[in-house]
Order: C-alpha cells, then structure tokens, then sequence
C-alpha cells in the first residue's frame, strides 16, 4: 500500500474502534431520534406547503401542532373517561388533526390572511405573528397552565425490546413504527399527490407562478385557502401524534415553530422532500447531541441551520429566485 | 479626437442566440452615437457588457486605455460611465428632487450620516439639474406617481447627475410624449454638450437620431451592419429596409 | 408632522412619562422598560426602513445585559457599565453584520433568527457560565460613584433611560434625514440603483445593523440596570418578535411611534397580566391585528390623522 493508503486504513481502523465503542450510543440516538424526528418532519412540511403559496411562513404553525395536541389529548380522555375502548384513541388522533384543520384552516386563511395579501410581506408576517400570540392564549383559556397528559395510543402499543450488543433497550412500538410510519407515509403520499394527481399538480402550479396559473383559469385563492388548509391538518397531525409521547404544556408553540423554521430554511423554502431530509439531519443531531454532549441538544438544530445558510442562503435543495432589475 | 471607449470582438452567446458575435467599435470623445437595429440585435446587452452586468465569452472592452472586463459595475461607475435605463430604475418611496439629490451625494461621495440629504449645497445642485431637464414642476412628486416620460428623464438626470465621461442611454425618449419629444432631446444634447459628456445611445425614433446623433452605428443579430454619420446611414436604402421597415417606394416616416 | 411639531409632541411625551412615574411609583420600572425597548425599536425601524426585518435583535439586547451582570461585581458604576455594554453589542453587531449583509429579505431574517437561537441555546444550557434560566442577579450598581437606595436607584435608572431615549430620537431622525439613512430606503425600492450610483448596498445596511445594535445594547443595559436580574429569556425568539411588534404598532415611519408603542405595549401588557392573568397575548394580538388590518400607520399614523381631522374641522 501506497502512503495514502496507509493512512487511510490507519483512519478507517480508529473509527472503527470509536464505532464499536460508541456504536451503541449511536444507535440508540438514532432510534430516539426517530420519532422526533418524524413529528417536526409533518409541521415544516406544512409551513413549507403554506410558504409555496403564500410566500411567507406562518409563524401560528407551531400552534396549530399544539392545538391539534391539545386536542388529540382532551378527545382521547374524553373516550376513556366514558369508559370506551382505548384503541379509539388511534382514529382521534387524526380526527383531531383534521378537526384542527379544517375549522381553524379555512378561518385563519379567509379571515385573516387574504386580507392582507396585498399588504407588505413585513406586515403578512407580522399577522401571523399576532395569531400566534392570541393562539397562545386561547390555549391557556381552554386547557389551562397545568401539563394535559395522555399516553393512551402509545401504551397500547407496548414496548418492543431492542438488542444492543449485550444489553437490550425497550422502545415503545409507538414511537419506533408509528409516528416514523405515519410521516415516511406522508411524504411518499405527498409526493405522489403533487406529481400524479390534478389537484396536486394545479397546486404545484400556483406555487411557482401564481399570475401565471390564474392566468390560464386557476381558481389561486381556492387552492391557497385548500393548501394551507392542507398544511394546517399536517400540522395538528404532527401535535397529535407528539401528544402520546410528552405532557403537552404552555409554550409548546413557540418552540415547535422556531424549530421548524430550522428544518425549513435548512431544507430549503417550498422544498418538500428536502424537509424530510432536514428534519431527519435536525432530529437525529439533537439526539446524538443529548447522548454525547446534553447541553448542546438545545442548540445543534440552530447551529446546523446557519452552517447551511451560511454556505448555501438557499437551503440545501431550495432555488435561488433570480432578482430582476 | 481620440478614442474614448473601444470595444474589440465582442462575443456573447445565451444558448444559442448570438447576443454579440466580434463587435468592433470606437466611441470618439465628445460624440454622440446612436445605436439603432432591430429588436433582439443585441444593443442593450452591448451596454451591458459595458457597464460590467454581463461578462463577455471574448473580447475587450477598453476606456481611455483601461481594461474594462472583469471590474465590478461600482468600480466602472467610479471611473466616469453612466447609465440610464430602458425601464427608468427610480427610488420609488422618494421624490423626483430626493432621487437627484441621491444621485449628487453619491457622486460627491457624501455618504455621510449628519448633514440632510436636502442640505443647501446638493438642493441647489439637485433643482439646477431637475431645472435643465424642465423637470422642476414635478420635484416634489414621488417617483411613483409619475408618467411614464417624467419617470425616462429623471431617470436620465440621475445618470447626468454623476457628472459621467461617458454616458450610456438605453431608449431616452422612449414613453416621452410626442409633442415633447424634441424639445426634451434638444435640451439633452445641450446639456450634455456643454458638459462635455461622451454619449451611445439606444434610439427607435429616427428623428431623434437625425436630430443630435453625430455618427449611427447600425446593430444586426450581434453584429455592427454599418457605421456612419446619420445623412449616409439613415439614407441607405437597406438600412431603410431592414431596420426602420420602409419599403421601397413609401414615403419615409419615422418608426414610432 | 413638521418637525417642530414632532419635537413639541417629544417633549409633551417625555414630560407626560415623568408625571406619570412620579404619581404613580410601580409605574417607574414598567416605564424604565418601556423607554429601554423604545430605544431598541429605533434600530428596528432602520433595518425596516430598508425592507429588512431582523427577528433576532433581542440577542444584542441580551448580549448587553448579560455582559453588564458579568462585569459589574468587578465594576459597579452603571455610568461607565453602559457604554461598555453597549459597545460590546455594537461590536458583536459589527462581526456579525459583515456577515449577514449579503442576505437579504427571508433570508436576512432568518439568520439573525438563527443566530439569537444558537446564543439563546447557550444562555440556557451553560449552567456553570450563565446559571442558565435561573439568570444572573446583579448588585446595585452605582450612579457617579454614589450609592443610591430604593426610589432614588429607580429615578435614576429612569433618568438615564429617558436621557439615552431622547439622544437617541435625535440621532435617528438626523440619520434618517442623512444620504446614509435615505439610502435605506433605496435598498428597498431599487438597490440596483444604488450600485449603479457608486454606492455599495452593504456598507449602507451595515452601518444601520451596528447602530441598531448599539442601540439594542443601550436598551439591553438598561433592563439589566433596572431588573438587575438577567436570564435567557431576554434573547429568546418571541423577545425578537416583540419588538418588530413594537415597531409596527407604534408606526414604522416615525421615531416617536416606537416609543409610543414601546409605553402602550408595556402598559398593556402589565395591566392585562395583573387583571386576566392568561390574557395579555390576547390583546396586545388582536391589536396588532386590528392596527395592520385598519391603520397600517400605526398608533402614530392614527395620532396623525386625529391632527389632521382637528386642523381641517
């Protein structure tokens, strides 16, 4: 072997030894970063559908996901209180989300946003911004300050014993085939939806030129106010499947947006696939973060977001709109 | 009279369309020189090229002996080359007065943070050049709410603003109401001239190219077809054809 | 509003602040505030001027009042503790502006966003250095050397913050008037413009991103001054929202309307949090939203027009 490879065997050979050591660690981060993975995946990939055709980013998604928690939570209780059968609380997870969708989606888009279409994109932004401030309380009025709890779904599932070399660590099936199931599923059915159906086709459409789809006889407003409905029920969706897994409390909002800020600028405004892409790197940093370094876990998805910004404003699969003079 | 800008085999293809393809061309100081052809033929990428917003795929451009290509569109400007613009580019939530004025402390390079934009020095400036240009009546309009022809000149005044060398204009008088058309092109070349400003324009309206320009250069599909003063070049009967669409035998009127 | 008006309206305003601080004493540290964020606003309102929205300036805020909690057990005179604090943002402003410069709109945005939450991220987790959300507490800093005590620390504290508000008014409206400050407005409408010109973009947003943040640290010092209490919170993306909120609620044209949405923002939220504890976002949102949807000129742009309407009738 030449010098070259002398060294390159030399490095290959020290990560080796650095994997089987911590090998386990990884894995296990990898399998906790899943499911957080997958939950943040379904809200950035709603704020970018809502970015696509409205061209700001709604910063009352991230309450929308803790609604649609909230909601999730106080349904499932309700079912279980009136001593109905647990497993229900699987179909209300979904009812929830799109309960949460449907009535706060099309109230938010006509009410608010519409008009203000016209308005500068500061003030646009700043609407949302005011919803999300109102949204947070209007939390605190209905479920109060106290942490709302309900771990149902996720308990039924049981846990699932995972090997780890010598040792075995359960998971619970929730959050190892459920959540990553139900968002790996999201994205394949999206893309299919924006690739192969009419409607999806017609939303890709307003997307990139809205002038130009109205134009050819494309109701804009309809498929706005339809995809940020869309987009609203991917983020309840995203809240309610978080609800089993944490205790749902005031502020949840506020975090869950700014994170999905991250996936999304990382990933690249408007780009679909690519915030999988993202929220895989950001879930799993965070994760591999808490087990090597905990008190990095808080800020390693900001870190990788201005790494990538930095050296692609863009985001890693995002294009660059050409500025016209 | 010496050469002020000399541009030498020009090439400059967009995928497949010749947008220059060898232009050879010496601007003397002091004259005025049209540029007319069809559209598509390539003259605004020639001012382009020019004023360092494209990058050629060959060629030189050289003013007064200095290797234009390569340097950044603030480095040009600093050395004397103006431009105005097809679409006038104005400051949109300022006043016809504040964009002449932003133009007078750019050049002055008072970029300074404490004495007003309207200070008396650049006001006076601002009013003398609004003044020459007839356009003192709008001064205190916003650039928005203006027509289309108010919006051409203050766009040119801006670019005279900078006291440039050279001055490259891409359609003055186009949007310019027609009963206003030679007055505003006569006050033009006399405020340039006795400024001593070098000038290529970009012109459709051959009157006015009749008018001021001292030689025509005649552009066709990335190529200079003809050069010459206006009396020669406006008279031929190809140019005629090709370019200002007479057909033999009509009586010639101006292309609009 | 000619200025003659506007610094009429400047003086009734401060003196109005002073009434209200000497009869009503609980009000000197909700006014303190108010005046800090006010003068915070201000470099927000350059940065809008120019079309950009910074959601991260609470970090220099926070840089500010953090270095004042970590220097003053060594240095207790707030007198020399604020330049200090206000230059270190300026100067973190300035590194971090040489970056963020090339950006603009959604992006510029987002990377101030980013940023505020990395040093965010970092306030709260580096438990040894920061005492992460248990904040830092500082001693009573000193105000020419003198010990002050009780309400005389407050007046004082209020003084400086009144004192840097009216400075600062001053200097923006005088930017603002200057080519450097008109030149924002041309990044907005026409930044092609401007290079055409001869002038470089970036220099002209750089220079209003450092005064913004010298500001942000004078706004920062004064919390910290008056709080003497500094946590994480302060750099917190919210922090940064709540002063774009500011500044569209008072008005994003004039310098008053900072202040003027600085105090009614603070009041409101003091009052809404004693009376409906749950309810305060409530209301200061559905404000926001009925001044964007009715009167995008702010709570100045309203003062303006009742002026009008009282001239004409």
């Amino acid at each position: 072997m030449g010098r070259d490879g002398y060294t390159l065997a030399r490095g290959g050979g020290a990560m080796m030894a650095w994997l089987s050591d911590n090998g386990l660690l990884l894995g296990l981060a990898v399998l906790d970063g899943l499911a957080s993975a997958a939950s943040i995946f379904m809200v950035a990939v709603g704020l970018n559908l809502v970015f696509g055709v409205l061209r700001i980013l709604n910063v009352a998604h991230g309450s929308l996901y803790a609604i649609g928690a909230y909601t999730a939570a106080s349904i499932t209780l309700f079912l279980t209180s009136h001593g109905l059968p647990a497993w229900l609380s699987f179909p209300a997870l979904v009812v929830a989300a799109a309960l949460v969708g449907v009535i706060l989606g099309p109230l938010i888009e006509r009410v608010l946003l519409k008009r203000v279409e016209k308005q500068e994109p500061v003030l646009q932004l700043l609407v949302t911004f005011a919803l999300f401030m109102i949204l947070e309380d209007v939390q605190k009025l209905i479920w109060g300050v106290q942490p709302v709890s309900n771990d149902t779904p996720m308990r039924l599932l049981g846990t699932i014993d995972v090997p780890f070399g010598a040792d075995v660590i359960p998971f619970t099936a929730y959050q190892l085939f459920v959540l990553p199931g139900i968002a790996l599923f999201t994205l394949v059915g999206l893309a299919w939806f924006m690739r192969r159906t009419l409607t999806g086709r017609v939303i890709v459409a307003v997307t990139t030129d809205r002038e130009a789809a109205t134009s050819q006889g494309i109701d804009s407003a309809k498929i706005t106010m339809l995809t940020f409905t869309f987009g609203a029920m991917l983020a309840a969706l995203g809240g309610a499947l978080a609800s089993p897994m944490s205790s749902m409390v005031p502020g949840v909002g506020a975090s869950t947006i700014v994170l999905s800020f991250a996936v999304v600028a990382t990933a690249g405004l408007g780009q679909v696939e690519g915030a999988a892409i993202a929220a895989v790197m950001i879930g799993l940093g965070r994760s591999i973060a808490v087990y090597l370094e905990p008190e990095l876990e808080v800020v390693v998805p900001y870190l990788i977001m201005v790494l990538v910004l930095l050296v692609r404003p863009q985001g890693l699969f995002g294009v660059t709109e050409t500025r016209r003079i | 009279m010496s050469v002020l800008l000399s541009a030498q085999d020009l090439r400059l293809a967009f995928g497949g369309v010749k947008a220059a393809d060898g232009i050879n061309l010496d601007v003397m100081e002091r004259e005025f020189l049209a540029i007319i052809g069809p559209n598509g033929a390539g003259k605004t990428t020639f001012i382009n090229m020019t004023t360092g917003h494209l990058m050629p795929q060959g060629g030189s451009i050289r003013y007064e002996g200095k290797e234009l290509l390569g340097m950044k569109p603030r480095a040009i400007v600093r050395l004397g080359i103006a431009r105005s613009f097809q679409l006038p580019q104005l400051f949109t939530e300022h006043t016809v007065l504040e964009n002449a004025a932003m133009a007078v402390a750019a050049r002055e390079g008072a970029f300074s943070p404490f004495r007003p934009l309207l200070r008396p020095a650049f006001r006076e400036e601002a009013e003398d050049l609004l003044n020459r240009f007839g356009l003192l009546p709008a001064a205190d309009r916003r650039a928005d709410a203006l027509n289309e022809g108010t919006r051409k000149l203050t766009d040119i005044a801006m670019a005279v603003a900078m006291k440039p060398k050279l001055l490259l204009m891409d359609e003055p008088t186009s949007g310019v109401a027609a009963a206003d058309k030679m007055a505003v092109v006569e006050t033009l070349a006399r405020v340039l001239r006795d400024a001593g400003v070098t000038a290529v324009f970009v012109e459709h309206d051959m009157d006015v190219v009749g008018r001021i320009a001292d030689r025509v250069a005649v552009w066709g599909q990335g190529r200079i077809a003809a050069l010459g003063p206006p009396g020669q070049i406006l008279n031929d009967p190809v140019v005629q054809r090709e370019v200002i669409g007479i057909r033999a035998g009509e009586v010639p009127h101006a292309a609009a | 509003m000619n200025a003659r008006l506007e610094i009429l309206a400047g003086i009734l305003g401060a003196a109005v602040l002073v009434l209200l601080a000497y009869a009503a004493p609980w009000l000197r540290f909700v006014l303190t505030i108010a005046l800090a964020k006010g003068i915070t606003v201000l470099g927000i309102l350059l940065l809008l001027r120019a079309g950009q929205v910074s959601f991260g300036h609470a970090m220099y805020v926070a840089i500010a009042a953090y270095s004042v909690a970590f220097i003053a057990p060594h240095m207790r005179e707030a007198l020399l503790l604020l330049p200090l604090a206000a230059v270190i943002s300026a100067a973190a402003g300035l590194l971090i502006g040489l970056f963020v410069m090339r950006y603009r709109e959604i992006f510029f945005g987002m990377l101030n966003l980013a940023l505020s939450m990395v040093f965010y991220s970092l306030l709260e987790k580096l438990y040894t250095v920061t005492h992460g959300t248990d904040g830092i507490r500082l001693p009573v800093p000193t105000f020419l050397g003198r010990e002050l005590a009780g309400a005389s620390y407050e007046w004082a504290v209020f003084a400086l913050a009144l004192a840097l508000a009216a400075c600062f008014a001053v200097v923006v409206r005088i930017y603002l008037a200057a080519p450097l400050g008109q030149a924002l407005a041309g990044i907005k409408t026409r930044e092609a413009r401007l290079e055409f010109m001869g002038v470089p973009g970036r220099f002209v947003l750089l220079a209003a991103y450092v005064l913004s943040a010298l500001m942000a640290g004078c706004g920062g010092t004064i919390i910290a001054l008056t709080s003497r209490h500094v946590t994480p919170a302060l750099a917190y993306w919210t922090a940064s929202g709540e002063l774009v909120f500011i500044a569209i609620l008072g008005g994003a044209g004039s310098v008053l309307g900072a202040f003027l949405g600085a105090v009614v923002y603070e009041l409101t939220r003091v009052y809404a949090a004693a009376n409906l504890a749950d309810a305060w976002q409530l209301i200061l949102g559905s404000v926001l939203l009925l001044v964007i949807l009715f009167a995008p000129g702010g709570l100045f742009g309203i003062a303006q027009g009742l002026l009008r309407r009282r001239k004409a009738a």
